[in-house]
Order: structure tokens, then sequence, then C-alpha cells
């Protein structure tokens, strides 16, 4: 049962990753990458991490592409257009490239012995947070100060010049 | 019977591949910045089936973590995008050479 689930997950997440990264219309794009984000967060179900799931809902399919969403509106950004100049080397090198990324990492993530068996947690949001708040603890002020950081570096970005 | 480790590295492979052509391929901002967080949802698959795999709640920490520099990074990524296109009324990337020398 627990196979299905993961195998339909799955399937959907490449296919919907598939149409965000070669669709020619940005809001379509968006809107395919929600639907890959929900499919991880089943996988993060599936692994027993049920706080990264609800965090992946909300952080990533709720905020973030909300945000890339409002500024697709904001820019109005036209669907991209086929490129003037046809680069047939450059398209070739990238494809070659990314596959052999993902093969790479595949070959180098089997090449690691991995036992047999699995041990079953349970990452809820009581369990996170006692690591968070205990071995965790600087990480995760640094994290608020990243933050902030990030948060002043956009304000400043996006900042009219009077 | 619970899924083995193998399969969700797999799938995250297939993930962080399509992230990476996605990165190289487009022209559009946006989109290049769509196949970045597509990477970074593929590690952080990666880190939670490993969490598992070895029975320790630190990976999906780090997952956390990550989440929370994906944010941040969006947040400016976006914001240099909004700024671009206020300079080159473009976010196609092959227009943005005024940093070339």
């Amino acid at each position: 049962m627990e196979l299905v689930v993961f195998y339909v997950a799955a399937a959907v997440a490449v296919v919907s990753a598939l149409v965000a990264v070669s669709h020619r219309s940005p809001v379509v794009n968006v809107l395919s990458l929600v639907i890959t984000f929900f499919c991880v967060a089943v996988n993060y179900a599936l692994l027993g991490a049920s706080f990264l799931a609800a965090a992946q809902i909300l952080v990533y399919a709720g905020a973030i592409l909300v945000l890339f969403l409002f500024v697709v509106m904001l820019l109005n950004a036209p669907s991209e257009q086929p490129s003037p100049e046809p680069r047939p080397v450059q398209r070739i090198a990238g494809l070659a490239l990314a596959a052999i990324t993902g093969g790479g990492a595949v070959f180098l993530l089997l090449a690691v012995h991995v036992t047999p068996g699995v041990a079953p947690i349970d990452g809820n949001a009581a369990a996170l947070g006692r690591l968070l708040v205990g071995p965790y603890l600087f990480a995760f002020e640094l994290i608020s100060v990243l933050l902030l950081a990030a948060l002043v570096g956009a304000l400043v970005l996006v900042k009219r010049k009077h | 019977m619970a899924i083995p480790t193998t399969h969700f590295v797999i799938l995250a492979s297939l993930l962080f591949a399509i992230g990476a052509g996605g990165v190289l391929l487009r022209r559009s901002g946006i989109s290049i910045l769509l196949g970045i967080e597509l990477m970074l949802n593929a590690a952080n698959l990666t880190l939670a089936a490993y969490s598992r795999q070895h029975g320790q709640l630190d990976g999906q920490v780090f997952v956390f973590f990550v989440m929370a520099v994906a944010a941040a990074e969006v947040a400016v990524g976006l914001a240099l995008l909004v700024a671009i296109y206020r300079r080159i009324q473009s976010i196609d990337v092959d227009r943005l050479s005024i940093m070339r020398w």
C-alpha cells in the first residue's frame, strides 16, 4: 500500500517537475512546481517526517511559491520566446551536464552501502523542537539572523531611489 | 512493508537532474530560481531518507535549516529579479550583460 502511494507520488512529482522546467509560461511553471512540492510532502510523510511534511506545504507550496507567483504577476513576465539565435552546442551541453549530475548522484548514492534495515522514526514537532533548542540551538539562532538579513536585503534591493 | 531508502534516493536524483537542467537551459530568471528550488527539494528528500535509514532525527533538522535558507534565498533572488526588471525591462538572463567586462 505504501509502495503504491510512493510510486504514484514519485511519478506525479517527476512529470510535474518536467512541466515546471520545460513549459514556456511562467505561471504554468510555478503552478506545476506546487504539485511537485505537494508530492515531496507526501514522500516526507511516508518517511515518518510528519513535521517536515507540514512545513513543506506551509513554507514551500504556501509561502515561497505564492511569492514566486506574486513576482510573475508583478513583472507581468511574458512567456519565454524561442531564442533568436539557436545555440545547439549550449543546449546539448546543458542537457548532458544535467544528465551527468543526476546520473552521478544516483551512482554515488547507490555506491554507498545501504543496510537493508530501516529504522522507524517519528519526526513530530516535539521531537524536532527538542533537537532544535538543544544541540542545534546556535544554528537555530543563526538562521533567525540570516532571515532578518535576507528581509533587510530584499527591502534594500527593491527600494526606489528618490 | 517499508519503502527502501534507495527508492527515495533515486527519486531525489531525478528531481535534482530535472532542476539542474532547468537552471542550465532556461533563460527566464524566474525559471532559473524555480530550478534551484527543485534542486534544494531533492537534496532535502535525500536528507530525510537517510535520516530514516539511520534512525536519527538530525537529518530532519538539517532539512528544516535548508528550508529556512531556501526561503531567504528566494526573497533575495526575487528582489534581485525585480531590481533587474526595473533596469532592463526584462528578466531574460541573456540580455543581462551589464556586469560583463
